[in-house]
């Protein structure tokens, strides 16, 4: 039943998603580990067939009619997600693995470029280890230094102490849009002023924000943003590089090979223009075409209904899980998304997430490859439930029942 | 369905609010530490070995239910086992827990570990029982440069 503080009609949603429908040790599945990966609607599902089904063929190379319907459909899904993050040209969107690779693909091409010894890197104390240890290697190769921008005890980026870090070695930040262990959404306009005010560029981890939020890379003026495919109701082994134009250009490759390249002898190679110097090798073209049908999907109900929607189903999660005996959230920034970290007093994280899987709920549990997270706020890891706009209410309720549970066997 | 109190026994989960021998050894002639990437438990084990024989056995660490029984367990099986009978006592446990023998063919060797027979229907938790036994034979072993992983 939609209510008014519901956005959206999610009944209907979530027969949109084949494996919701299942159950789990008798019981109906209960799927709370979006940050992990989410499902993916019926129509990915169907483009991803289909591609396999009719079209499959090279791209970008072939003369035939196959390979004509799969560079087309390929090319419409870059030009779906240019529009849908509203980037200012299709050659400013790079498909990558994911958003490791996007990270990746920056530190090794415009890091090397750009960072010498003694110059610094930023980043924050709340980074999945994707946006830590390609800088470090980076870091270790130059000489150069990582810097990390601490946090508070909510969870929140301490703003000034950031600021005081951007120095003229400063050559790049990279920080994470939304936090995946803490859910802590950054005040990314913030950090982006304050270094373009010093001529240094950003670059975001929007793995865990793209999926909930609108993200206009224009209007944030970062200079890369990066996330992936499989976290966005799309495929995994898919995920998206966006660079400002200028920059992308005057970047060295990434890998070399086939479609990177305009003309190759033995005593020279061109490069091809981008997004496709940085695209060498046949690409997963049935995700890049899927990812374009899960932005269909997500942008069939609105970016906004769902932002607007998972906020509602946080403030009831926070609710209903702060009465629970002993548990203590972990992440309580005053701009969240749908993350729900927390721990149970004198019960491991992995023995709540044994319990809750005999009840068909499934949350993550452990470090969340955040580790400094971990250590910044003295646990060795925490139990994560993460929404979705699949997500409803009474699932919430099933989860606090499930915690009863835990204590009743544990506590 | 596998029922949960088959993992959660009664023995385990009073050796995990209770462990016993939670304590480093000042008198340890070999230790190692154990630590399980996936869920973050940690382990260190300290062992007075004399002869081939485990005078006494201390742990600490911080994990799981069944990481901390299984480590608290472990301690109060080895203590005055020679080491031949400790690697032979992880080999029969290993067996238990992973399905290849049934608790009942076993439980004179074993003794109290039968508990973690349960463990055999949720083989992602092996490696949380197994975790201070791994740790157990690279002490013995003297192979402590660097933490023992399970991943």
């Amino acid at each position: 039943m939609k209510t008014t503080s519901e956005a959206l009609d999610v009944q209907s949603i979530r027969s949109d998603f084949p494996i919701l429908g299942q159950t789990v040790y008798g019981k109906p599945l209960v799927y709370l580990d979006n940050a992990a990966t989410s499902q993916k609607p019926q129509p990915v599902i169907d483009a991803l067939l289909r591609f396999y089904t009719l079209d499959c063929s090279n791209i970008h190379r072939g003369v035939h009619a196959l390979s004509e319907r799969a560079t087309k459909a390929y090319e419409d899904a870059r030009a779906k997600i240019q529009r849908f993050i509203n980037a200012g040209d299709p050659g400013e969107v790079i498909f990558v693995r994911g958003t490791t690779e996007g990270i990746n693909l920056v530190a090794f091409t415009y890091g090397r470029e750009h960072v010498e010894a003694g110059d610094e890197i930023v980043i924050s104390h709340m980074e999945h280890h994707s946006n830590i240890v390609p800088w470090q290697i980076l870091c270790e190769e130059k000489g150069a230094r990582l810097r990390v921008a601490p946090i508070d005890d909510r969870g929140e980026l301490l703003l000034e102490d950031y600021e005081k870090l951007l120095n003229p070695r400063t050559r790049l930040v990279s920080v994470a849009h939304v936090s995946n262990a803490l859910g802590t959404v950054n005040p990314v306009r913030k950090i982006i002023d304050l270094a373009h005010s010093r001529n240094i560029p950003v670059m975001l981890d929007g793995a865990q924000a793209v999926p909930h939020m609108k993200v206009d890379v224009r209007d944030l003026d970062c200079d890369f943003y990066t996330f992936s495919g499989h976290k966005m109701f799309g495929p995994t082994g898919v995920g998206i590089l966006y660079g400002k134009a200028r920059l992308l250009e005057e970047m060295p490759p990434f890998q070399g090979g086939g479609d990177m390249i305009s003309s190759v002898t033995f005593e020279k190679t061109i490069y091809n223009k981008i997004p496709y110097k940085f695209e060498a090798g046949t690409p997963y073209i049935a995700g890049g075409i899927a990812l374009g049908a899960a932005i269909d999907y997500l942008n069939s109900i609105g970016m906004d209904a769902i932002a607007e929607y998972e906020h509602g189903l946080l403030a009831y999660g926070t609710e209903a899980l702060l009465p629970i005996p002993g548990l203590k959230l972990i992440g309580t920034a005053r701009q969240k998304a749908g993350v729900l970290s927390f721990t149970l007093d004198g019960i491991h994280p992995h023995d709540i997430g044994t319990v809750l899987d005999q009840e068909g709920i499934a949350i993550r549990t452990g470090h969340h490859c955040a580790q400094p997270v971990m250590d910044r706020f003295g646990v060795p890891a925490t139990a994560r439930a993460s929404l979705a706009f699949y997500n409803t209410r009474s699932e919430i309720d099933r989860l606090v029942l499930g915690l009863r549970k835990v204590l009743e066997v544990l506590g | 369905m596998p029922d949960l109190r088959d993992l959660y026994q009664e023995v385990i989960l009073d050796h995990q609010k209770r462990p016993r021998n939670f304590r480093k050894l000042d008198v340890a002639n070999r230790t190692a530490d154990g630590y399980n990437p996936l869920c973050g438990d940690k382990v260190s084990v300290y062992l007075d070995v004399e002869d081939g024989m485990v005078r006494d056995i201390g742990f600490q660490g911080s994990g799981c239910a069944i990481s901390t029984a299984s480590a608290s367990m472990m301690t109060e099986s080895l203590k005055g086992k020679t080491e031949a009978e400790a690697y032979a006592l992880f080999h029969r446990f290993h067996e238990l827990i992973t399905g290849k023998t049934r608790p009942q063919e076993d439980s004179a060797s074993l003794g109290k570990l039968v508990v973690f027979a349960g463990v055999r229907d949720y083989p992602v938790r092996v490696k949380c029982a197994t975790l201070a036994w791994h740790t157990l034979r690279a002490a013995l072993e003297g192979d402590n440069k660097k933490p023992v992983a399970t991943e």
